[in-house]
């Protein structure tokens, strides 16, 4: 057997590896092994791709190589560790785009490599797909970080004539593609390189904050494609493998999570959701006059000891809090003083599909006090207290009633239905989507303003004293 | 070079299916873990980076490989380090739930050493 061949049977065994990753990472019981197989299936391709003699023909190159892995390991181990749970999206935001722009990066040498022996057009072309969608990829993932890091607005930016510009940018790279295609010109495709940087750019700037999660999942399957890409200009199988396996599920996901939303794909994408301020039908001013009844934790507190069910409906205010371990001590405070209590979990709690549970899990809520929406919905009617703590969207019945809402169809917590209704929040603002509440102003409702952290301890000792 | 392509779309064929077959059935709780596993896997594109520094000759293609390198390292080990701490989070065990309850630094601290 040549050495060839060896590393390739290497290759093969990871592409496996990754396969029963996948597989493993989707059922709750095998993730974590999944994931682990996964990263041992990794080091072993990279530590034999270091076997191919012409990965050490040259010092210079091979030294380079291994500072630059050095340098990002040192980066990246800590910064995944220390990151906070709550800043998860935005951390796989990250990790996402420079996989994509290495991608990019690969697919640019190849060709800088093969361009002066006039390459045959369909190496061109593999060339143009990764840089094309590995640049969008990086770009795209950049934009998405800074609107859930809050470096910029998360709300969709829409200008005039927006239409018009994305048309001109997608014409002018399709030409340049065609261009490249035909001429082989280096300047020609480090002009489609940078036109796709813009494309990424301005392509996430219209979507709203609350769907950034669904945009990072697409965007994570665009980068398996470029992977994908650089897999056949460089012939190797476990690229081509690998990255396929990640596009292709990756558009499946993304399609399960907007399916979450209740809201289809190309809705995500391209209706600049959440910009209109006001669908409720009243005028801006509106909410402002209506009046809310505000309690003290004293009287919430009481509401909560004596109720006999008790329904936790958590959102990413509780998440920005911190406060996931105080809501677990009232629950079980209340636990132990007989009363009923769970967890009714939206799928698209937090700021990405299954973050809620993440978040809980860290605070070690056990897994059947979370119930998930579905499981929820029907015992809503029979409880005596719905604690709404840092959600807004989710439990808006505008959603249900509403229909020229933006958010009319996606399937919400019935947070309307309980006895009382008690509200844990910052201050009026709307949610992330950006639209009024009118459970808000219902007459069950009270609301306690506050960061939920505070306002969940102060429950603690009320529900004590009560 | 023209049966070698046809062997590359056959294999990206069925990598395509077999991505979309394998992840049918994924319950919601797990979309994120899933998205941040399957970055990860994507990270592989390091091999990829290794490969073409070998063949890269001059100061441009060299800092450009070298760019993608680094790039590539934070993708594939930031993505496993980062999905390993979700999914820590996930193994249910009640019997130790009052102990843990206040030393979640040091369960990182073991999970991260792996």
């Amino acid at each position: 057997m040549t050495l060839n061949t060896f590393i390739d049977l290497v290759y093969l065994l990871a592409a496996i590896g990754f396969i029963l990753a996948l597989k493993g990472l989707s059922s709750p019981k095998h993730a974590r092994n999944g994931n682990l197989l996964g990263a041992a299936a990794a080091a072993v391709a990279v530590g034999f791709t270091f076997a191919y003699p012409s990965v050490r023909a040259h010092t210079l190159n091979l030294v380079l190589t291994l500072a630059a892995m050095v340098i990002g390991a040192a980066i990246a181990v800590p910064a995944a560790r220390k990151v906070k749970m709550t800043a998860m999206p935005q951390m796989v935001a990250i990790f996402n785009g420079v996989g994509g722009g290495a991608a990019a990066l690969i697919s640019v040498v190849v060709f800088l490599i093969d361009a002066p022996g006039k390459p045959a057009v369909y190496r061109i072309a593999e060339v143009l797909f990764g840089v094309l969608v590995g640049c969008v990829s990086f770009s795209g993932s950049a934009i998405a970080f800074a609107k859930l890091q809050e470096l910029m607005t998360g709300r969709p930016v829409t200008y005039p004539a927006q239409q018009v510009i994305n048309a001109v940018v997608g014409v002018a790279i399709v030409s340049l593609a065609i261009g490249t295609l035909v001429t082989g010109s280096v300047p020609l495709l480090v002009a489609t390189a940078l036109l796709s940087l813009v494309l990424g750019v301005i392509f996430v700037l219209p979507i709203g904050g609350a769907d950034v999660p669904v945009l990072i999942s697409l965007l994570n399957s665009f980068t398996g494609l470029a992977v994908a890409a650089s897999g056949f200009t460089l012939n190797n199988n476990l690229l081509i493998i690998a990255g396929t396996l990640v596009g292709a599920s990756g558009i499946l996901l993304t399609r399960m999570m907007s399916k979450a939303m209740g809201r289809s794909l190309a809705n995500v994408l391209f209706s600049a959701f959440g910009s209109v301020v006001t669908a409720t039908g009243g005028a801006d001013g509106s909410g402002e006059t209506r009046t809310v009844k505000t309690g003290t934790p004293e009287d919430i507190g009481v509401l909560l000891a004596y109720a006999r069910k008790v329904v936790i409906i958590p959102g990413y205010g509780l998440a920005v809090a911190q406060a996931q371990h105080t809501a677990r001590e009232l629950a079980d405070l209340l636990m132990e003083r007989g009363v009923e209590v769970f967890y009714a979990i939206h799928p698209v709690a937090g700021r990405m599909p299954g973050h809620m549970n993440v978040l809980l899990a860290e605070a070690n809520v056990p897994y059947d006090e979370l119930k998930e929406m579905d499981e929820a919905n029907p015992e809503m009617a029979t409880a005596d207290v719905a604690l709404v703590v840092g959600a807004n969207d989710t439990v808006n019945p505008a959603a249900k009633n509403t229909p020229g809402s933006p958010i009319y169809g996606m399937p919400i917590i019935n947070a309307d239905e309980a006895e009382n209704i008690v509200f844990l929040k910052r201050s009026m603002r709307p949610g992330f989507a950006g639209i009024d509440n009118d459970l808000l102003f219902d007459d069950k409702t009270t609301l306690l303003f506050g960061d939920a952290k505070d306002t969940l301890a102060k429950l603690v000792a009320a529900v004590k004293d009560a | 070079m023209s049966t070698g392509i046809l062997e590359f779309l056959t294999v990206f064929i069925l990598a395509g299916f077999v991505g979309i077959e394998v992840i049918n059935a994924v319950p919601s709780i797990l979309h994120t873990p899933l998205m941040s596993g399957s970055n990860a896997i994507h990270g592989i594109v390091l091999v990829g980076t290794i490969l073409i520094m070998g063949d890269a000759h001059g100061a441009v293609q060299i800092t450009l490989c070298f760019l993608a390198v680094l790039l590539a390292t934070l993708n594939i080990v930031g993505g496993f380090v980062v999905t390993d701490r979700m999914l820590e989070m996930f193994k249910p065990k009640p019997a130790e739930r009052p102990a843990k309850a206040s030393d979640t630094p040091n369960d990182d601290a073991a999970g991260g050493a792996k």
